[in-house]
């Protein structure tokens, strides 16, 4: 998704784009995900910055291909179980507001009239009407096909090409050299493996995540909606936000549930466990999910890095090679801001936002992997 | 020739359901599918997005083309609900979910 | 656990046969299985209530089915075998050392737990019908030729009565001659497959007797029935505005194409079709076991790669009842010795072996006889429904293909829901990489069967009931 929303970004800066992957479109972690173009979960800061950046873009993008790519600007609703958990909701959101988030305090009756399936006895929530929703493969897939890139699937990159000077002149893939004065490392979970053929080092590591889809139903759950506590962490004198699973509709019918967040490498095997965890939280926030039926899981691995916050610009060190990858959670979403954000600093412009947070040679170096790549693009 | 006479059954008494309140036979033992081929039905469902008319396809539970609503549980597999007697069984639209 | 048990997944003849043979090696089997009765497919009877006094007139091999019955009811009664019937399984977890916990449904609703633990499984899941798509197969009437099997076995009903039986491979012959037996008129058997390659394959054939017999036996009972078989002959078209009233059908070229000046109109209120089998694999692929192509991939002892798991029947590759049988007794047997903490001597089912050999030389041959035509695809219109469920059209999955850049079945199935409905792409699976024109893939279903939230919310808290 992030390469997709790169390509089309830098086609519109006028760029002569080539997208490389080594599976299909939207073949890693965009096609295992759920969508979410979410401010709601983000406290203020750069991420949050990136998320409202790309929300705006999100509303422009779905004026021309909107009901393509099932864009839903449905909204988010973040629940409290008790009013001391709401007033926590709400401190939140304070500071949510104060960085330019729409942030709405709901009392119980009102909760009910946005969401009449959830459990009785919650004690209020928060909406955020900037939440929105895509299917993430249809607009991996049509972000592309409006960026008139040229399109090189099943072509894994074996190597970064480097002129004497060491900066790079682009990429040999299983169907050949492809010469480009600009690498763009959009690879994802993979991401630290392309960074390593150029002979860089980029902490991203894999987080498995699984989503619930249930049977077709009627539109019974009508925006985004999970609930969120804060447990204060004694400790470390820090909170930690504790969420449930994110609940919600779709378009085509069935309601998805999701997601697990968890650190086991990229092991495949099924967790009953994580996806016990999953419906417990669904159906104790809709009770009417009980039974409801459970058709299907599909897990992917999200691409986190050490401090949460995606690898995004040139790399100083290699000179031509940019990054952008390792958006946890949070790819699509964060795609249509980091392609344009990309997109500038690849024409040569200011980027609209500091790019300083997510400089992608901001960790120390450390072990670094080799193997083949995913994705990314050439300019 | 038929199916009974081949077998050579004796099948318990018979006993009333109904098909959106019309009363139809079954046989002790007869699925919900069964039942209704007997009663000439073939379809029971109409499809979410085009409102096509659906039956048994697979019989064997595996392709859910046959989905029904009996007792007013949805999306009930007619080819392997056995009946019985008073079951009220409802041709199902869309997703079988009132709302 | 105190002494070493084994959970059997179907009651079919692979997991009957290993349920006695495993049984009567001192293993504490649970057989599940999702029927109300034992028997599976093959062995599908009439529901009691039906009084049923002579069900050998619907089936083939009974004193085989005799034998596994009464052994099955000898063991149940000493209490050495648990039959569970109506148990859906939906999966089967490993839990390390403590061996596995298998998670089903009850009942026909499907909606209770049940949960059995085990130190070995066998999946004997058995097999489903692959139908390919053509324009009208979506109409009321349009059945599986397995499935108007199943509903002859065991409801004693037939689905109209006019009825054409298409498709290619094997399992047309007998659901030809049961649906003109048990009343119907069969318009015709409508099968693809070129007599000529039967030709070409007649020494593998021959190599089981018992397999050509049993095609005679079909034959002649075709001709008592006035049945007409057309040979290299496909079904294009199934006609009806809610129901089915007619089918057009048409003679195939040498390379497999529609001749169109050959086609025909063939009134009938039933077309039953099917263009082979495919094996369940659900619930060994969320095992973690390897599944090559289709088939679930097995040892000589039919164990799967992963520890503590075996499988036979149709689920390791399509080859009929006979095959099952002696897959079943392997596994069984193999099963008994190493949960006896002992490495078993394969000269004990020699005899089996053999049969499992040549059964699986005699179906590759058959697969190689019956193929659907070659160009099946052409016919498939843009307006076809292809995925059932989630009515795709064949022109959605062309375009995804075309201007998406889709080339696995995955990617289809995530641009454009084919696969993602109720079924989840069992049966649209084979339609869809053939209008996609990618290659055919075993689909993982992490859940063999829809589980209700409220069911998942607690599936292996609590220990065994």
């Amino acid at each position: 998704m992030v390469g997709a929303a790169c390509a089309l970004y830098a086609a519109r800066a006028g760029l002569d784009v080539i997208v490389v992957d080594r599976g299909p479109v939207a073949g890693g972690t965009t096609g295992a995900g759920e969508g979410n173009l979410l401010v709601s979960d983000k406290e203020p800061g750069p991420e949050l910055e990136l998320a409202l950046l790309s929300g705006r873009l999100w509303t422009e993008l779905a004026e021309e291909i909107g009901d393509a790519v099932e864009y839903e600007h449905k909204g988010g609703v973040v629940v409290a179980s008790t009013s001391d958990g709401l007033e926590a909701l709400e401190t939140f959101a304070t500071g949510q507001r104060a960085a330019g988030v729409e942030a709405v305090r709901v009392d119980a009756g009102r909760l009910r009239e946005l969401e009449p399936h959830l459990a009785p006895g919650l004690a209020g929530g928060v909406l955020y009407p900037q939440d929105a929703q895509v299917m993430p493969t249809l607009a991996a897939a049509h972000l592309l096909r409006a960026s008139g890139a040229r399109l090189f699937t099943g072509a894994a990159v074996t190597e970064v090409l480097r002129g004497a000077d060491g900066a790079v002149r682009g990429v040999r893939t299983g169907r050949g050299e492809i010469h480009a004065p600009h690498v763009v490392n959009a690879a994802g979970t993979w991401g630290g493996e392309l960074a390593a053929l150029a002979g860089v080092s980029l902490p991203v590591l894999p987080r498995r995540g699984f989503v619930l889809v249930t049977e077709p139903l009627p539109r019974r759950v009508h925006h985004k909606v999970y609930a969120a506590d804060y447990v204060a962490d004694v400790a470390s004198d820090s909170a930690a936000l504790q969420t449930s699973p994110v609940v919600e509709g779709t378009a085509a019918g069935p309601v998805l549930i999701g997601a697990t967040r968890e650190r086991v490498g990229f092991d495949r095997s099924l967790s009953l466990p994580a996806l016990r965890a999953l419906a417990k939280g669904a159906t104790r926030l809709f009770p009417f999910l009980e039974r409801v039926r459970a058709m299907r899981t599909y897990f992917g691995f999200r691409p986190y890095m050490p401090d949460h916050l995606p690898a995004i610009g040139p790399d100083a060190r290699v000179p031509g090679l940019f990054h952008a990858c390792g958006h946890e959670g949070a790819g699509i979403g964060l795609s249509t801001g980091t392609g344009q954000l990309i997109a500038q600093v690849l024409t040569g412009h200011a980027p609209e936002l500091g790019l300083a947070p997510f400089r992608p040679d901001r960790f120390p170096a450390s072990a670094s992997t080799a193997s083949t790549s995913d994705s990314e693009e050439a300019s | 020739m038929n199916p009974l006479e081949l077998v050579r059954a004796e099948p318990g008494p018979a006993f009333t359901v109904t098909l959106d309140g019309r009363e139809i036979e079954a046989l002790p033992g007869q699925t919900v599918a069964a039942a209704l081929w007997t009663a000439g039905v073939t379809s029971w469902r109409t499809t979410r997005g085009e409102g096509r008319p659906r039956g048994m396809f697979c019989g064997i539970g595996v392709c859910f083309d046959c989905l029904v609503t009996v007792n007013d549980r949805p999306n009930q597999r007619a080819c392997l609900m056995p009946l019985r007697p008073g079951d009220a069984i409802r041709t199902q639209e869309g997703t079988g979910h009132d709302d | 656990m105190t002494e070493p048990s084994l959970a059997v997944i179907g009651a079919g003849p692979a997991g009957l046969a290993a349920t006695l043979a495993a049984a009567t090696r001192g293993i504490r089997v649970t057989l599940l299985d999702s029927a109300a009765e034992a028997g599976g497919q093959f062995y599908r009877q009439p529901a009691p209530g039906l009084g049923a006094r002579r069900p050998q007139a619907l089936h083939h091999q009974w004193r085989t089915w005799e034998r596994l019955r009464d052994g099955l009811r000898a063991h149940v009664q000493a209490g050495t075998v648990r039959h569970m019937t109506d148990h859906h399984v939906w999966f089967v977890e490993r839990r390390g050392t403590d061996g596995f916990a298998v998670h089903a449904l009850v009942g026909p609703e499907q909606e209770q737990p049940a949960e059995v633990r085990a130190t070995a499984v066998l999946l004997a899941t058995g097999g489903y019908e692959k139908v390919l798509p053509f324009p009208g197969w979506t109409l009321p009437g349009v059945v599986t030729a397995g499935g108007a099997q199943a509903m002859l076995k065991g409801g004693l009903v037939l689905p109209g009565r006019t009825a054409v039986v298409a498709g290619t491979g094997p399992l047309l012959l007998p659901v030809a001659t049961g649906l003109a037996a048990a009343g119907a008129t069969v318009a015709a058997l409508v099968e693809s497959a070129d007599p000529k390659s039967f030709a070409r394959r007649s020494r593998a054939l021959a190599g089981q007797p018992g397999k050509v017999a049993e095609g005679a036996r079909y034959t002649g009972q075709l001709l008592r029935h006035r049945v007409r078989t057309l040979l290299h002959h496909t079904v294009v078209a199934a006609h009806g505005a809610e129901r089915l009233e007619a089918v057009t059908i048409a003679a195939l070229d040498r390379d497999g194409r529609v001749r169109q000046d050959t086609r025909r109109r063939l009134v009938c209120d039933t077309l039953a079709v099917s263009h082979g089998m495919l094996p369940h694999t659900d619930l060994a692929d969320a095992l973690g076991c390897r599944v090559d192509g289709t088939d679930v991939s097995v040892d000589d002892e039919q164990r799967t790669d992963v520890p503590g798991v075996w499988a036979a029947g149709e689920t390791t590759g399509i080859g009929g009842s006979a095959l099952s049988l002696a897959e079943g007794h392997i596994a069984g047997r193999s099963i008994a010795a190493r949960l006896a903490g002992r490495a078993p001597d394969p000269g004990e089912w020699a005899a089996a072996a053999r049969t499992r050999d040549g059964l699986r030389a005699f179906f590759a041959a058959v697969d190689s006889v019956y193929a659907p035509p070659a160009h099946w695809a052409e016919q498939v219109t843009d307006g076809t429904v292809v995925c059932r469920c989630e009515e795709v059209s064949a022109g959605a999955v062309r375009e995804a293909v075309h201007e998406l850049g889709a080339g696995d079945l995955r990617t289809v199935k995530l641009l454009t829901r084919a696969g993602m409905g109720w079924c989840q792409g069992r049966v649209c699976g084979s339609g869809v990489a053939g209008v996609a024109g990618c290659a055919e893939t075993a689909g993982r279903r992490p859940f063999a069967r829809p589980v209700p939230l409220g069911v998942l919310a607690r599936a292996g808290e609590t220990e065994e009931q």
